[in-house]
């Protein structure tokens, strides 16, 4: 299925990356947005704000995060696609519904625009302090998919592709931006709506005596979901629930339930990882966002040098793509391995743990605010440890 | 067995005009003996069945609370969502599906306090939704500790020598906020109720129902109220209907009486919706806007143009 052609601006643009997000969302289908202002965040509301009247949607703006990102899980549930939009402070509020959203399985698109922290930190400045709140912000396990784009380009892209992964899995999935990407200006291309593939909600099939709003069709972990207004009569619950939706109190539920919720997303389907000259280098850059644009100058001037660099950008950060990393990381030619991030170690303790000892690996942290000195990265590349 | 036997073994089955509207396979349902609650999804059922709204396009969302159990019960398209946000999760659901009648139905601890921001926006906002808000005075489900809505020096968990804050008149709040509609009653009135809720469900933009109710495992019992029953009769011999009153006159003394019940405000504004549509209609031209309303997914299946029709 395909994008509309009204609603889709083809075309070459000069925008920002909160502008492209708001566009991705438009071509993806998404036609209910609500948020509550926040710094750097706010310019893709108000993108929606204008435009979203002229292609039959809607942004309301709440009278806080708490609202907001529960109005969207509603407004999904009435059918249509919907996402909401925050950064920092308002995104620590949002936590308690993105677990709603996984344990209703409420397919929705959540936009984190990064900045700095802990609490009000610096608004307008960049950072990628998020990333583990990003798996482990809600209480209780659960499965995070989230994307790390690194230009306005890709957040229109991956703003589609969270939308169509949130439809194929029913799970919130999370757009992580930061400040910089954010506000940068640049030549972002639009294509054809016939050219933009789009997941439509899948609707069950069945007739509302058959239907059980949690039961799984046979080769798939994902259930049916059932239209709103139409007699199927479902309850949808934050509690425990059975195939049924209905509440069930016993550790013998939970088990089940979570087991579905935690095996039911293709990490194949779903990983995206970019590799650049990884094959025989001897130190691997391991980065993702903004970040990676850093150290792709850091990793030229060390290739110009006549090191061998190789570079693995994560595009899915979560699910955290273990296999990837853990094979580029100890393949024969790899002596160490180089962390970049804007926060002062997070990403780093997940190649840690998947290269687990078998090769170094060595953080360049920087607690947020700029991005890095690409010398900075550089060093640590060339760095020999003993 | 002879068939006679096994017939006399059998309890015999006793249907209630309600069975049909509950989630039968869900009971018994976890409300105390004397509890209201019951009583006010009985009147809501009524009220339903008299507006003659088709059952598939009522949805009935609650927070977290005893009230908040409503939703699971009730054999309609229900949502059981977090604490407090039942109201914002219900304006979500309405906007993206206007077709829909959205009730809430929770309580006061859930829609006041922790809700109690989202509440008075909503009113303001005055999108089209129902607000059912069962009032016990307390905390029932974690076990009857203060609420917003408790009397002042009144007995809790969390107040072991009384509680020093004056409860919020939820009618005067939903009033002073905006809602377009406003009445309160008790769980001892059964039948206004029923007819009140009715209303409510017919009126264009944010109408508020608020129904007193008995707690007697925690908030009467704490506060030397008896039983169910007893303050039945409370709610029986203090009560004062007093339609069109002034809200911030509509007090409720528990203790002293009187508790005023009625339909104290009916005053219909454009819903949000109505607002937004215009709205847009001047600013954008009708070439340039496309109108939003019902739409339910006019395409469930998915195969068309995927949007919703929109």
């Amino acid at each position: 299925m395909h994008s509309i052609k009204e609603a889709v601006l083809t075309g070459i643009h000069f925008i920002d990356g909160d502008v492209a997000c708001a566009e991705g969302a438009i071509a993806a289908g998404c036609r209910f947005s609500a948020g509550y202002p926040i710094t750097p965040s706010t310019e893709v509301v108000e993108r929606l704000a204008v435009r979203f009247p002229m292609v039959g949607g809607m942004f309301v703006q709440m009278e806080d995060e708490l609202a907001s990102s529960i109005a969207i899980i509603g407004a999904a549930w009435g059918g249509v696609k919907a996402m909401t939009v925050s950064s920092g402070p308002g995104i620590s509020l949002m936590q308690e519904h993105i677990g709603l959203a996984v344990i209703t399985e409420t397919p929705t698109v959540w936009i984190n625009v990064q900045r700095c922290g802990p609490s009000t930190g610096l608004p307008t400045l960049p950072a990628q302090g998020d990333m583990m709140q990003a798996q482990w912000g809600s209480h209780g396990d659960y499965p995070t998919l989230a994307l790390c784009p690194n230009s306005p380009q890709e957040a229109f892209d991956l703003t589609i592709r969270a939308f169509n992964l949130a439809e194929r899995y029913r799970t919130p999935v999370l757009v992580l931006l930061d400040e910089a990407v954010g506000h940068m200006l640049e030549k972002v291309v639009i294509p054809d709506a016939d050219d933009i593939e789009v997941d439509a909600r899948r609707f069950t099939d069945k007739p509302p005596s058959e239907y059980k709003p949690y039961e799984c069709s046979e080769g798939s972990m994902v259930p049916d979901l059932a239209p709103v207004g139409q007699g199927y009569y479902f309850h949808v619950t934050g509690l425990t629930h059975d195939e049924r939706g209905y509440p069930i109190m016993t550790a013998d539920t939970q088990v089940d339930m979570m087991h579905r919720l935690m095996n039911k997303i293709d990490l194949e389907d779903v990983t995206d990882v970019r590799e650049s000259e990884v094959d025989d280098c001897e130190v691997l850059v391991v980065s993702y966002g903004i970040t990676s644009r850093v150290a792709e100058r850091a990793i030229l001037d060390a290739r110009r040098q006549g090191l061998r660099v190789g570079h693995l950008r994560l595009v899915t950060v979560w699910p955290f793509p273990e296999q990837i990393v853990r094979d580029r990381a100890t393949q024969d030619s790899v002596q160490r391995v180089v962390v970049p991030e804007m926060n002062l170690g997070q990403m780093v303790r997940e190649v840690e743990r998947t290269v687990a000892g078998a090769r170094p690996v060595r953080l360049v942290g920087h607690p947020g605010g700029a991005v890095h000195d690409p010398n900075v990265i550089l060093e640590a590349i060339l760095e020999e440890t003993s | 067995m002879s068939p006679r036997k096994t017939q006399a073994l059998q309890a015999v089955p006793v249907n209630s005009p309600m069975e049909d509207w509950l989630r039968m396979d869900r009971m018994p349902h976890i409300w105390c003996p004397g509890c209201g609650i019951g009583t006010a999804v009985n009147a809501f059922v009524r009220a339903v069945e008299k507006t003659g709204i088709p059952r598939e396009k009522i949805a009935v969302v609650s927070g977290i609370g005893c009230t908040g159990r409503v939703a699971g019960y009730l054999k309609l398209d229900s949502f059981h969502t977090t604490h407090g946000r039942a109201i914002p999760f219900a304006i979500g659901l309405k906007l993206a599906n206007p077709e829909l009648h959205v009730v809430v139905f929770s309580g006061d601890g859930d829609l006041i306090a922790i809700g109690g921001n989202h509440f008075i926006h909503a009113a303001r906002r005055n999108v089209n939704i129902t607000v059912i808000c069962v009032n016990n005075f307390t905390y029932g489900m974690t076990g009857g500790q203060v609420a917003p809505t408790s009397p002042k020096f009144s007995m809790a968990t969390t107040t072991p020598y009384g509680s020093l804050e004056a409860p919020f008149n939820l009618a005067h709040l939903a009033d002073s906020s905006g809602a377009s509609y406003v009445a309160r009653y008790t769980t001892y009135h059964v039948r206004p109720l029923a007819n009140t809720i009715k209303q409510a469900l017919s009126k264009n933009g944010f109408s508020f129902v608020e129904v007193l109710s008995p707690c007697p495992t925690l908030f009467g019992r704490r506060n030397r109220l008896g039983d169910g029953l007893d303050i039945m009769r409370i709610f029986k011999e203090k009560s004062i209907r007093r339609d069109g009153l002034s809200t911030d006159a509509a007090t409720v003394d528990l203790k002293n009486g009187p508790i005023i019940v009625g339909r104290f405000k009916d005053q219909p504004r454009e819903a949000f919706l109505d607002v937004y549509n215009d709205a847009m209609t001047k600013a954008l031209g009708k070439d340039r806007f496309r109108p939003y309303g019902p739409v339910t997914m006019r395409n469930p299946k998915g195969d068309g143009d995927g949007d919703g029709g929109r």
